[in-house]
């Protein structure tokens, strides 16, 4: 074990199933188990993959009722968050006053509070931010007691309705509180993958039980960071910190579907977040960069850093790559990036330099795999 | 057949060296993905970067071992990175190296050697 490097109710099990461990956002986690990379992102898609996302921050928002709690949580997104319905889910994202995303999360509503899940590498700061603006009127508890599992791929649901026949009917992004294997856990229709599947919220004690009892399906199997990369790539999904950041508005970073038309110019709700001036005139006017899919013409893959130019000669860059590898399941390289608005059409041919050359990139709609969600 | 500590094996055939990567690199590097082969007829420097080979996680470069005349390139590599992992010690060699000096095969190790390095 790495020193200082904490760890996940998994990590005994990881160690037992051969997981290679890797430091991740301060944890140490498995990034591949035996089967590989490329084995472990063909079985997701093919069956399912269960993966260890404990390190994730679960925070729970209570106030004296959810209107008052979802008014609150507004101040700090720009999501509808008042007319979401029970026991659904959503995307969204913090923003800062410059119009940048300082985290992406899911948040739902519980019926009397709202349980919040934000990336792992930024979660002391978005309790920290959460708490400086919504206490003392809203309590920010941030749960240590649970841990965070999702199946992902299209065997899951048949597993899942093992535990509950309520599971099959769940649809994409509902949540509900069911048992598996004795366990209470706080389920919801969704995932990282572009695959249908389900993210499961499971009390500590119970964590390995559950873990365990999934993992005894033959279509299931535990898969690592590595392929839950190259799995959310395909789908086209952001990952903070190099597909968005601060410097990355929501408009540039292809984004504009997650900002409800309450919260927009001319909404019930419009602005009051932060950035408001600069997201709204955004999503009216446009951004001058924006995100798109990039796809390689070529074998060679195109990793986070390449940096993208408008033809071969030319001498400044018109765009970056933020991730970029292979894709298993697309048996191609993929990437996705940021190109000057002009140049962000789809099947716009543009350059990107690995090892000092240039080689053709198209640019390319975004998932480079098809959803597979249960709407 | 002789290896070095960049995880290449080296196996002479008549004044010809062949060139490979072992089993333990392909292992480490995980499932290949792209393969970048020098051109035939380069000549290169020992330490020169000849190959890349890119895997699921990273990039990685391939030494010359030699100082010489690149004669062949396995070219079946670039349409099937993945033979690599499949077939490291036999089928998927890199290339032929013709040596200025065949002597530099000298400093290598042999395969005890090379099995107590990787442990």
């Amino acid at each position: 074990m790495s020193e200082g490097l904490k760890q996940t109710p998994f990590y005994d099990l990881h160690l037992e199933l051969g997981a290679k461990m890797v430091p991740f956002a301060g944890y140490d986690m498995p990034v591949q188990y035996a089967a590989g990379v490329m084995k472990e992102h063909l079985h997701t898609r093919s069956k399912a993959g269960l993966f260890d996302v404990s390190h994730m921050g679960q925070v729970i928002l209570r106030g004296p009722d959810y209107e008052t709690t979802a008014r609150a949580l507004e101040r700090l997104i720009p999501m509808n968050v008042l007319d979401l319905g029970v026991d659904r889910q959503r995307y969204g994202f913090f923003t800062n006053d410059q119009g940048g995303i300082l985290d992406d999360l899911m948040f739902a509503n519980r019926g009397d509070h709202i349980l919040v899940v934000v990336n792992a590498a930024c979660k002391d700061a978005d309790i920290a931010h959460l708490r400086k603006h919504l206490e003392p009127a809203i309590t920010v508890k941030s749960l240590d007691n649970r841990a965070l599992l999702a199946i992902q791929g299209p065997a899951a649901e048949a597993v899942m309705a093992e535990y509950h026949p309520r599971f099959a009917d769940m649809r994409f992004m509902d949540v509900d509180t069911l048992p598996i294997a004795g366990a209470e856990c706080w389920v919801s229709r969704s995932g990282y993958t572009g695959e249908d599947g389900y993210e499961i919220s499971i009390p500590v004690a119970a964590a390995e039980t559950v873990a365990r009892a999934l993992l005894a399906h033959d279509d299931v199997e535990f898969i690592g960071l590595g392929a839950r990369d190259s799995l959310r790539l395909e789908a086209g999904l952001c990952l903070y910190g190099h597909d968005i950041d601060t410097d990355t508005t929501p408009t540039s970073a292809s984004l504009n579907w997650a900002i409800q038309k309450a919260r927009r110019t001319e909404g019930a709700r419009v602005g009051g977040f932060p950035g408001a001036d600069v997201i709204l005139n955004q999503i009216e006017n446009g951004a001058p960069h924006g995100r798109v899919g990039l796809r390689p013409t070529g074998r060679a893959p195109m990793r986070e850093g390449v940096e993208i130019f408008a033809n071969e000669t030319s001498t400044d860059a018109v765009g970056k790559v933020t991730s970029g590898g292979f894709g298993p399941s697309v048996e191609a390289p993929v990437a996705m990036g940021y190109v000057t608005a002009d140049l962000a059409t789809v099947g716009t041919t543009l350059y990107g330099e690995v090892r000092g050359k240039r080689h053709p990139v198209e640019v390319s709609a975004l998932p480079f795999v098809p959803a597979n969600f249960k709407r | 057949m002789k290896f070095t500590e960049e995880h290449e094996w080296l196996r002479v055939e008549g004044d010809i060296v062949v060139v490979g990567i072992t089993e333990h690199a392909s292992t480490q590097l995980g499932d290949i993905v792209f393969v970048e082969l020098p051109e035939e007829g380069d000549t290169v420097s020992k330490d020169d970067e000849v190959v890349v080979i890119e895997s699921v996680k990273a990039a990685s470069d391939i030494l010359a071992p030699l100082d010489g005349e690149i004669v062949e390139i396995n070219e079946a590599l670039t349409d099937e990175p993945s033979k690599v992992n499949e077939d490291p010690m036999g089928d998927a060699w890199f290339f032929k190296i013709k040596p200025s000096d065949l002597s530099q095969m000298d400093e290598y190790m042999d395969e005890a050697g090379y099995n107590a390095l990787i442990g």
